[in-house]
């Protein structure tokens, strides 16, 4: 995938997609420059086509105006990823921050995955656009030297100008694209990347966000704030209960509403529900107000189907059973069960996380314009290839046709890497051949969503009589989003390596298993996926061990760890996913598994047996977790009242995640990361009562508020290693760092979440 | 006809006044700085001023305004230029930056009433502003450095440069300070 070639020596003009017309804006054909679609639609307020430039691979132009334009192909939904990117072309290109442009790609196959979820972004892109930057530094050195007539050793570019240091010549790279241009791109091999004491952006700056001023003067434009001349605006009645069907309905009501225009009904859905439509009732209006009162004067008789039958309180029961006919064998490590007879005591426990839901503050939201055989879209999509795959398939032209231009995401967390709300408007702007903005308002990304799978666990762990595990079994219910994609599907399986085969204690006998869990809802990733309840069943139970052998939790932890070792599960009867990764690249490496977690206490003064150097009241809990081939620790300090209520006083979060390109950003990761756990922890709780989903605002899905949230330490282990991820690793530890510090605290080990149904916060 | 004034320009509207004002600001004025989040008063994307009282533009009918001067937030200063503004990007406060409209206007508007605000009275402003992404920490920093007060809820070394003050030596200076500040633990 990590070819580079020099563009601008082809005849590039008929794959810059100018041929769908309409949107070369004076494009001078006699120019070297391939104008991107993003700029030429006006996503980006600069547009020069007058200038000569050459444009070594896709994610990289040099213009002649000396302006480094970098294509970003992943989406920015919070992580930075408009600004991590680019400093890594910046610095191996030796360019100048300020004459960077970031430009948003398309959806394109050209770019590879652009799928931004899985934390992978900086994991898969890190090196190629290392490589880029460095293939475009090379050749415009090589261009002065053919300008200058020297050898190409004695060019050195510094900050967007070669230099030769003999004769004290610089030039521009402006000045140089035009000899570049026609040069070959280096050969791999030949590649020189700058070592890292070289670098200036990568790993070091506080570099200021590209949107920020954009967003801090409410002039970003996120996909709720697309505006198409005559854009209709829709809000779409769907389906309570998933796969349910439009009996009858009666629009009478909601079409006097003022402002509405039309109500067309969508076809139902038919499962399995991937990143179709759910069907319903659309409103179409000349604003979202009507559109919303049109729905609301709705009268539709629903029929439920199959899913009708699905209860929270009931479904909870059966998964219990579940656990107890695991029906998978996901790992078999040595020999559990001789191993549990032949152990001193048995400990167990049962963990419980429900269904939980995205909320990124801005809803779905997605803008299609159809019109000329083909379509247009702007959309906060994750994910915009599988966006013009769907979109292609639903409205039925060749996805060459389908433009999907990636706003910004006001948040994703995995929802808006599901495209059904592009396939929407896609849909209803075909029909009514007009610009549609599709709207999700608060209530419909609750209700109808793509859940983060409700789960129960079971942990057994058998002790000798030193207190030292000799067998560890685990086994869950949960349905699994293979149900979403397959209908049917009714057990869990690259689930389990989110946090539970992988489990990295040194244990001579370990058994992984599930049971049997039929979906009723659309089953979905949420950031960090089933490391969520995973970590807190393992990080929970970890501690539930140390307490039960009266030693300390952190030195519990690290001696359940055991000793420097990469772990290969794969070994042991199972297969384990590893992120998409190798394990040469990407070991599950106990040494930095234990690193995290003693830097943490140390941050937090964590000092086995002895926490006298806290405030008074104040206790600590611990947790650590791999994912996403990072490693995070969590110390989390509490107080209590004498109400009973517990009070957050400091989070301490330490992650190795490798190479850290953007530290600035990790961090702010990280804090996030442990909010979104609070809020879990405390509140995340999604019920369903006859199939329909009985939460559906903030009221009753709360998020963590400012005053529930600590002041968060972070700290960034030096790494060599390569980059893993950073947006979701962070939250897994936080969950059962929180219920362990409670139990310090209290005594009270709480094992279902969320916290709020015990009336202590 | 409601005549309305926003950001010291006069606007005419037309249409159903009981839409909220969110959506008169953005479906009809194109003031899409203001974020659409829950329309229940739940979440403060959408607070606006109003005379300088923040108010939740979701749920406040555009006829209940009255004579009241709106200000959004492409109104709380000419260049972005409020101390708030300028905070929020030598922190990095956002992330996704879709609360963050909201967030400003009820920290201006706390600022204006209270400009040496304690950690409490910015806990009571600020709280009815969700923030998925969790940026809390260092909003309430931003006030804080806004009003040129000590920070204490965020790690002072990981404040971040304005974009147009990056130059190489401030670079290398920074780089050292990481260093030494143990981001390189
Ligand atoms: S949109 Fe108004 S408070 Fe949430
Ligand atoms: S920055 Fe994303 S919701 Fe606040």
């Amino acid at each position: 995938m990590n070819k580079i070639e020099n563009v601008s020596r082809r005849g590039f003009l008929k794959n810059l997609g100018f041929s769908s017309g309409a949107l070369v804006l004076g494009v001078q054909f006699s120019a070297l420059l391939p104008i991107p679609k993003a700029l030429a639609q006006g996503l980006i307020a600069t547009t020069d086509a007058n200038k000569t430039s050459f444009e070594p691979n896709v994610y990289l132009t040099i213009h002649s105006d000396n302006t480094v334009a970098i294509v970003v192909h992943r989406s920015e939904m919070g992580q930075g990823i408009r600004t991590t990117i680019p400093m890594i072309v910046a610095d191996e290109l030796e360019a100048d921050w300020q004459k960077i442009q970031v430009i948003q790609g398309l959806g394109d196959k050209k770019y590879g995955s652009q799928n931004t979820d899985g934390s992978r972004s900086i994991r898969h892109f890190y090196q190629p656009l290392r490589e880029a930057g460095a293939s475009a530094r090379m050749m415009l050195e090589q261009a002065a030297a053919e300008l200058w007539q020297v050898p190409i050793n004695e060019c050195q570019a510094i900050k967007n100008q070669v230099k030769h240091a003999k004769s004290n010549k610089i030039v521009a790279f402006g000045d140089l694209v035009a000899i570049a241009a026609k040069l070959a791109v280096p050969d791999k091999t030949k590649l020189v990347l700058k070592s890292k004491q070289d670098f200036r952006f990568i790993g070091k700056a506080n570099v200021a966000l590209v949107d920020g001023k954009d967003i801090v003067t409410g002039n970003a434009t996120f996909g709720f704030d697309v505006e198409l001349p005559n854009m209709r605006f829709a809000v779409i009645a769907r389906p309570p209960v998933l796969a349910g069907k439009v009996k009858s309905f009666n629009s009478d009501k909601a079409k006097k509403i003022n402002g509405v225009i039309d109500v067309i009904q969508l076809d139902d859905l038919t499962e399995p529900a991937i990143f179709k439509p759910l069907g319903g009732i659309a409103v179409i209006a000349t604003n979202t107000w009507a559109a919303i009162q049109g729905r609301d004067a709705l009268e539709v008789e629903w029929q439920a189907g199959e899913h009708g039958n699905y209860n929270s309180s009931s479904y909870k029961q059966a998964l219990a059973k579940s656990c107890d006919n695991p029906t998978a064998d996901l790992r078999q490590k040595g020999d559990v069960s001789a191993a549990f007879k032949n152990a001193n005591r048995v400990v167990k426990a049962d963990y419980f996380v429900p269904q939980l839901i995205h909320a990124p503050m801005e809803p779905p939201a997605a803008t299609a314009h159809f019109h000329d055989g083909i379509i247009d879209i702007w959309a906060c999509t994750q994910t915009p290839q599988s966006a013009q795959s769907n979109v292609a398939q639903a409205i039925g032209i060749a996805a060459e046709n389908v433009n999907i231009n990636v706003t910004l995401l006001g948040g994703g967390f995995g929802r808006k890497s599901k495209p059904d709300f592009v396939v929407e408007a896609a849909l209803l702007s075909k029909q009514l051949n007009m610009p549609i903005k599709v709207l999700w308002t608060r209530e419909d990304e609750i209700k109808n969503g793509y859940y983060h799978a409700v789960s129960y666990q079971k942990l057994s762990a058998g002790l000798d009589s030193s207190n030292k595990v000799i067998a560890w079994q685990h086994t869950e219910a949960a349905p699994t989003i293979s149900s979403t994609f397959s209908k049917g599907a009714d057990t869990i399986g690259f689930e389990a390596s989110l946090g539970m085969i992988d489990v990295p204690f040194d244990i001579a006998n370990v058994y992984c298993g599930a049971g049997k869990a039929t979906a009723h809802t659309r089953i979905g990733w949420m950031r960090s996926v089933t490391n969520i309840n995973h970590a807190f069943a393992v990080c929970s139970f970890a501690d539930e061990l140390a307490v039960a052998s009266k030693t300390d939790s952190k030195d519990y932890l690290l001696a359940l760890i055991g000793k420097d070792r990469h772990i290969d599960i794969n070994k042991e009867n199972a297969e384990y996913g590893n992120y998409g990764e190798t394990l040469d690249k990407f070991p599950l490496d106990t040494a930095r598994l234990k690193k995290v977690l003693t830097q943490v206490s140390n941050m937090a003064n964590w000092h086995s047996n002895d926490k006298g150097k806290l405030p008074n009241g104040h206790v600590l809990g611990i947790a650590v977790h791999r994912s996403f081939a990072s490693y995070v620790a969590s110390v989390v300090q509490i107080s209590t009242n004498a109400q009973g209520k517990i009070k957050l006083e400091r989070i301490y979060m330490c992650v190795d995640c490798g190479i850290a390109v953007n530290p600035e950003r990790i961090k702010s990761q990280m804090e996030g990361a442990a909010i979104f756990a609070i809020s879990l922890a405390f509140y995340g709780e999604v019920t369903a009562k006859a199939g329909v989903i009985e939460q559906g605002n903030f009221d009753d899905y709360p998020i963590a508020r400012m005053n529930e949230v600590p002041p968060i330490d972070v700290q960034i282990i030096a790494s060599d290693a390569p980059p893993g991820g950073v947006g979701e690793p962070g939250v897994p530890p936080v969950a059962p760092a929180i219920c362990n510090a409670i139990f310090a605290a209290t005594g009270k080990r709480y094992r279902e979440l969320p916290l709020n149904q015990y009336g202590i916060i | 006809m409601i005549s309305l004034m926003i950001n010291g320009k006069q606007h005419h509207y037309n249409d159903d006044e009981n839409m909220p004002l969110l959506w008169v600001l953005r479906d009809i004025l194109k003031y899409t700085g203001t974020k659409y989040g829950c329309g229940k008063g739940l979440c403060g994307a959408c607070t606006v001023h109003l005379d300088g009282q923040p108010i939740r533009s979701c749920v406040m009918p555009v006829s209940a305004v009255g004579k009241q001067k709106i200000t959004t937030i492409e109104g709380l200063s000419n260049n972005g230029d409020h101390p708030l503004q300028q905070a929020w990007q030598q922190l990095n406060v956002p992330q996704c930056g879709y609360c963050q409209s909201g967030q400003l206007m009820s920290a201006a508007a706390l600022l204006a009433e209270n400009p040496k605000p304690t950690e409490q009275d910015i806990d009571l402003a600020m709280s009815g502003n969700l923030c998925r992404c969790g940026t809390y920490n260092r909003i309430k920093a931003g006030i804080q450095m806004a009003a040129g007060m000590k920070v204490t809820s965020f790690n002072i070394d990981d404040f971040a440069l304005d974009k147009q003050s990056i130059d190489e030596q401030a670079i290398d200076k920074l780089a050292m300070d990481a260093t030494a500040k143990g981001v390189k633990s």
